[in-house]
């Protein structure tokens, strides 16, 4: 017997617009009680830092901020390529529904590493290698957003950005390199694949706090790209008939 | 009429846009008086003194040959696209990766090689040493053609919008970065009496990667903007 599986049936708009919706409530509220059990053992059950006293604390957010920042601006220009490549209208969509996301943390990421940077350095800004690639890192999404912006035809601007985070993803090594050869002051990584030098409820708090932010970007993009659905296919019969349009 | 063969095809677009430029010197002559004002501003705006004005030498002429370059992009493809050449162009049955780098070079030849002649001249202004000046300019004969290309990928995207101008910068200079970090580096090394090859290296390094996906990349973007 044959199972006919419709590998492509949720790759239309229209069809992904009802599954997306029904979807956003399983990742956005387990994303809210993670948050909220992540920050509890970070503020409370976590000890103080011999070190880094109370100030490390906010590494609880910064860290996770920092790795979904980068992370998105992968997939982001994994959604791209594939619509550029298969034209597939809804990869597109997802990408520029990524991009606000992904500013965002990488805008978090800094501004929490101004935060920790002034206790610990005495600067809310040193020109060091991980920040500098962070801030470029933001203005890749900013040129991405306002390319998409500025252009009206959405065909082409979907086409155009995609084609710009294409570039961009083969740049950002080389940018994160160069950077580094430049100048060095940053800690190194706390987590390595050997053990580690953390606590143990300071990795749990940080860990959670990382898969709470995966499923808010999970929820907040789905709700996103429904929205960018409606817009883009507002003049279609089927959005027409859609009870929330009414 | 005669087939073409690739850099026949080459040498035809750069002389058709050299002799255009040529027709209206005043765009060639814009770029090289922006490059000379914004470096002669800067020892205006942090004061004479020649012990600083030698250490930041390399990065102010770096930064302004960057916008210098940033100021020219637009017209890389606009003049062809408003007057119909480039419709033509990309109907052609020749390789419009072939064209676009022909007209990377010309760009650059207008915009890039006058800026590495006169940066020596420049350099004098902020007391640098003569070793420093023809690291200076190798650094810029092998950078400036790099944001050249990677320029067209952006003037490509941009072709027709309005504020294109100003998007171009925000798309390019980002991906500009490494450039000037080498670029500059080059001539710090020479000044902290290290040897410049490193730098020099991964600068042409940078030149030949991009002499091969950017002509490509900014062919496909032509395409998506003029589809």
């Amino acid at each position: 017997m044959r199972l006919a599986i419709n590998w492509f049936k949720y790759s239309a708009p229209t069809t992904f617009y009802g599954l997306a919706g029904k979807l956003i409530p399983f990742f956005a509220w387990p994303a809210a009680i993670l948050f909220a059990v992540g920050l509890y053992i970070g503020f409370f059950v976590a000890p103080t830092d011999a070190v880094q006293s109370e100030a490390y604390r906010i590494m609880f957010i910064h860290v996770p901020a920092s790795i979904l920042s980068m992370f998105i601006y992968l997939i982001m220009a994994g959604y791209a390529a594939l619509g550029l490549i298969f034209k597939t209208r809804l990869s597109s969509m997802m990408a520029s529904a990524l991009a606000p996301t992904g500013a965002l943390f990488a805008f978090i990421s800094l501004w929490t590493g101004a935060l920790w940077g002034k206790p610990m350095w005495g600067a809310w800004w040193v020109w060091d290698a991980r920040l500098t690639s962070e801030l470029i890192l933001l203005f890749l999404y900013l040129g991405f957003i306002a390319l998409q912006a500025s252009i009206e035809d959405p065909r082409r601007a979907d086409r155009a950005s995609a084609l710009l985070a294409i570039v961009g993803s083969v740049n950002v090594p080389i940018i994160y390199y160069s950077v580094q050869w430049w100048n060095t002051l940053h800690q190194g990584s706390s987590i390595k694949f050997s053990g580690t030098s953390m606590h143990v409820a300071m990795q749990q708090s940080m860990f959670t706090i990382l898969v709470a932010c995966w499923l808010y970007v999970i929820a907040v993009v789905l709700a996103r790209v429904r929205s960018i659905i409606l817009e883009r296919e507002s003049n279609t019969q089927w959005v027409k008939d859609l009870a929330e349009t009414k | 009429m005669n087939k073409l063969s690739l850099f026949g095809l080459l040498g035809l677009v750069i002389r058709r846009d050299l002799l255009l430029a040529m027709r209206r010197r005043a765009d060639v002559l814009t770029t090289l008086v922006f490059f000379v004002m914004v470096v002669s501003l800067f020892p205006l705006g942090v004061g004479p003194e020649p012990d600083m004005l030698r250490k930041m030498a390399a990065g102010v002429l770096w930064v302004a040959a960057l916008l210098a370059s940033m100021l020219s992009l637009p017209r890389m493809f606009s003049a062809d696209y408003l007057d119909g050449t480039l419709e033509q162009m990309m109907l052609a049955p020749q390789s419009l990766t072939m064209m676009v780098l022909g007209k990377i070079i010309a760009h650059w030849m207008l915009s890039g090689l006058p800026l590495v002649l006169i940066a020596p001249v420049l350099g004098l202004q902020f007391d640098m040493s003569v070793q420093a000046l023809w690291v200076l300019m190798l650094a810029l004969l092998l950078g400036t053609p790099v944001l050249s290309m990677i320029g067209a990928i952006g003037a490509a995207l941009t072709l027709g919008l309005r504020g294109g101008g100003v998007l171009v910068s925000l798309l390019v200079l980002p991906l500009c970065i490494p450039v000037l970090i080498f670029g500059a580096g080059a001539v710090e090394a020479v000044n902290s009496g290290m040897d410049a090859i490193s730098n020099l290296s991964l600068l042409g390094a940078f030149l030949l990667f991009a002499l091969v996906f950017t002509p490509f990349v900014a062919a496909q973007a032509l395409k998506i903007s003029m589809e």
